[in-house]
């Protein structure tokens, strides 16, 4: 895989047909043999035009993926945010044997007082809560847990 | 939820993205060995049961200029917290909107992720949701990551706070 694309592409990287794809496909695709020529009607292109252009935003990386977006609670696993106030001193330290741990899925550095946030994933429930003290023993400071206690439908939408 | 067996299958072949060719359902059921029909009868089905949100493209954020995104928090009213936190998730700019457990001095209990193309305008933003939230908002802060300490490939989910 490609690494991600980081930095804005130049504003004419993309024309209005490449913006309406990308508006138009956010949205969800029909499970139908042919997807890609059910949009492309209503895009007002045909189906090979509309594939190859998919293709080219990919490859300038204005696009990340396409395929079905899998709720990952849903298929049985266990997820939570935590967060930690690190000394500035020891930051690096506690960084290193956070990030040790397989069940650190990914973890960011923030502007406050909690400085690092770091989201755990495991295979059941249990093992959140064991996993956080593990850390707690080895860094010697607090792992506050926040986890989802209610998830609402989201409508974001990146607008090309 | 137990998975059944033929959907595990077909989330294996499929986490990491569809084929782009006209009849994608097609290729897939080619690697299982199995009916075309089949495949998209399982992926609809997933999808009704939530296991799939969806079958979409993934934009780029930063590649079209959203390269800002800040962790706003807020404690709201718990009363009306489930109210509150569907109007905010709704919002076009926030990408994940959850309620989650205050903590000793942590006050907040509503999580919105804004992403905007510049902080000025996150900032903007954030003052849209205050607007909204209005007094049932006692406190309010906002966390802007200044680095990525690990990420590592969680590619069954849309990529969490």
């Amino acid at each position: 895989m490609t690494p991600l694309r980081r930095t804005p592409l130049t504003p004419d990287a993309l024309d209005s047909t490449d913006r309406a794809i990308l508006n138009r496909m956010q949205d969800g695709l029909p499970l139908v043999p042919y997807p890609f020529a059910a949009l492309a009607q209503d895009l007002g292109l045909d189906e090979d035009a509309l594939i190859a252009r998919i293709q080219a935003m990919r490859e300038i990386g204005a696009i990340t993926r396409f395929g079905p977006f899998y709720d990952a609670e849903a298929m049985g696993g266990a997820f939570c945010l935590c967060a930690m106030a690190v000394p500035a001193t020891r930051f690096d330290a506690v960084m290193t044997l956070v990030n040790a741990h397989p069940e650190v899925a990914h973890n960011y550095e923030r502007t406050h007082r909690l400085n690092m946030w770091f989201v755990l994933a495991c295979e059941k429930a249990a093992q959140i809560r064991q996993t956080a003290d593990r850390i707690e023993r080895e860094a010697g400071l607090p792992v506050l847990l926040f986890p989802k206690e209610h998830e609402f439908f989201i409508g974001f939408k990146v607008t090309a | 939820m137990t998975i059944p067996d033929l959907d595990r299958r077909i989330i294996a072949a499929t986490t990491g993205g569809l084929p782009l060719t006209p009849a994608p359902f097609a290729e897939v059921a080619g690697w299982l060995g199995i009916s075309e029909d089949t495949v998209i009868d399982r992926m609809a089905a997933m999808q009704g049961a939530g296991v799939i949100r969806r079958v979409a493209i993934a934009p780029n954020h930063y590649a079209l200029g959203l390269t800002a995104n800040g962790m706003s928090v807020w404690d709201i009213d718990d009363a009306r917290a489930i109210d509150l936190g569907a109007q905010v998730g709704a919002l076009s700019f926030v990408s994940h909107c959850y309620l989650r457990p205050r903590a000793d001095g942590w006050p907040y209990n509503l999580f919105a992720m804004i992403h905007g193309h510049n902080r000025d305008e996150v900032e903007a933003l954030r003052t849209q949701i205050a607007t909204l939230l209005g007094p049932s908002c006692r406190a309010s802060d906002i966390l802007y990551s200044t680095r990525i300490l690990k990420k590592t490939g969680l590619r069954l989910t849309e990529g969490g706070l």
